[in-house]
């Protein structure tokens, strides 16, 4: 009798330790994409383009080729990428603050040219590297450290919602929105992020997978809380589902 | 003792989030009392025989720091 192994760590994670904070849901999505990866055997002809943020080092956690962009820019890198070297997968692994507030003009364009990437959108409603600061995506009535009285629609507008604003665009085949706090839903965004993955192989367009994500240290809340917070705050104002699939079911 | 499911934790790579702990279905996993090299207070299996495999601890581990495994049963 011996054991065997069930759930064990994916090839393409580096092995590094990663430098987030405790309980930050990057470290469970960066699993899923590197689960992802191997699953598809994309690991040798996949290049990623980290963002600026807290997901800044993700390069370093992948085994796989990869760069960083400046603020916001990722699509565009990766756009010059896959354009380059068509038969390579590359993906971005952005922020609310990378993909929603600096770079909104890049991912719309990409996203509306159809560019064959695949990006991963990680939406904490905050922003994380720099202090918690109020991003594009955060609540209305949520305090940041730049909204201390809570965001209000009067002077900083509404929560900006990018799956829904991206859906209409004729060149995205895959979008979805998703969220890490359960292991139920877990399970669920890896077959997006798969899915996410087979619109680009499959070349049928720009995929993206936008998930709902915690920031314990911004929030100000122990992570099990934070989880339970996402739950209760986030997804009433951001609704779950799929938006686009021109890719279809696995047979 | 064997148990049929074993839950294996890197408790040095632990930051004692404790999301493992709030997705055990089982009561499997509770906290360390020791702390590890960052002084964090540690995941630790606490009731290994509760442990049904269902890995839900490994799916939230935001560390990737739990290995799963299940007895196999010798081939005749």
């Amino acid at each position: 009798m011996s054991y065997k192994i069930k759930f064990k760590g994916p090839e393409s994670l580096s092995g590094k330790e990663f430098t987030y904070c405790p309980g930050c849901h990057h470290g469970i999505v960066h699993r899923l994409v590197a689960e992802v990866i191997d699953e598809l055997g994309i690991r040798e002809k996949t290049l990623m383009v980290a963002p600026v943020g807290c997901s800044v080092f993700a390069y370093e956690f992948f085994d796989v080729d990869g760069t960083v962009a400046p603020h916001g820019r990722a699509p565009a890198v990766a756009t010059g990428m896959k354009r380059a070297m068509p038969e390579n997968v590359v993906f971005t692994y952005q922020g609310d603050g990378d993909l929603a507030a600096i770079g909104t003009a890049e991912i719309l364009h990409a996203a509306n040219r159809g560019e064959k990437i695949t990006t991963i959108f990680i939406n904490n409603a905050i922003y994380g590297m720099t202090g918690g600061q109020m991003a594009p995506t955060t609540l209305l009535g949520m305090k940041t450290t730049t909204s201390p009285y809570g965001r209000s629609a009067e002077n900083e507008g509404y929560p900006l919602h990018m799956a829904e604003l991206l859906s209409n665009l004729p060149g995205v085949a895959y979008l979805a929105r998703t969220k890490v706090n359960k292991p139920q839903d877990v399970l669920k965004t890896k077959k997006m992020i798969k899915k996410a993955f087979l619109a680009q192989i499959e070349g049928k367009g720009f995929g993206m997978v936008e998930v709902l994500s915690t920031c314990p240290t911004n929030w100000g809340i122990p992570p099990v809380e934070a989880n339970k917070w996402l739950e209760e705050n986030m997804v009433p104002e951001y609704p779950l589902g799929v938006y686009v699939d021109k890719v279809g079911d696995e047979k | 003792m064997e148990y049929k499911n074993k839950v294996e934790i890197d408790q040095e790579r632990c930051k004692g989030c404790g999301l493992c702990i709030d997705a055990c279905p089982t009561g499997t996993l509770g906290f360390s009392e020791g702390f590890n090299a960052k002084g964090y207070h540690p995941a630790a299996v606490v009731n290994p025989e509760k442990c049904i495999g269902c890995g839900f601890c490994y799916q939230m581990c935001p560390d990737v720091c739990i290995t799963v495994s299940t007895l196999e049963k010798a081939k005749a």
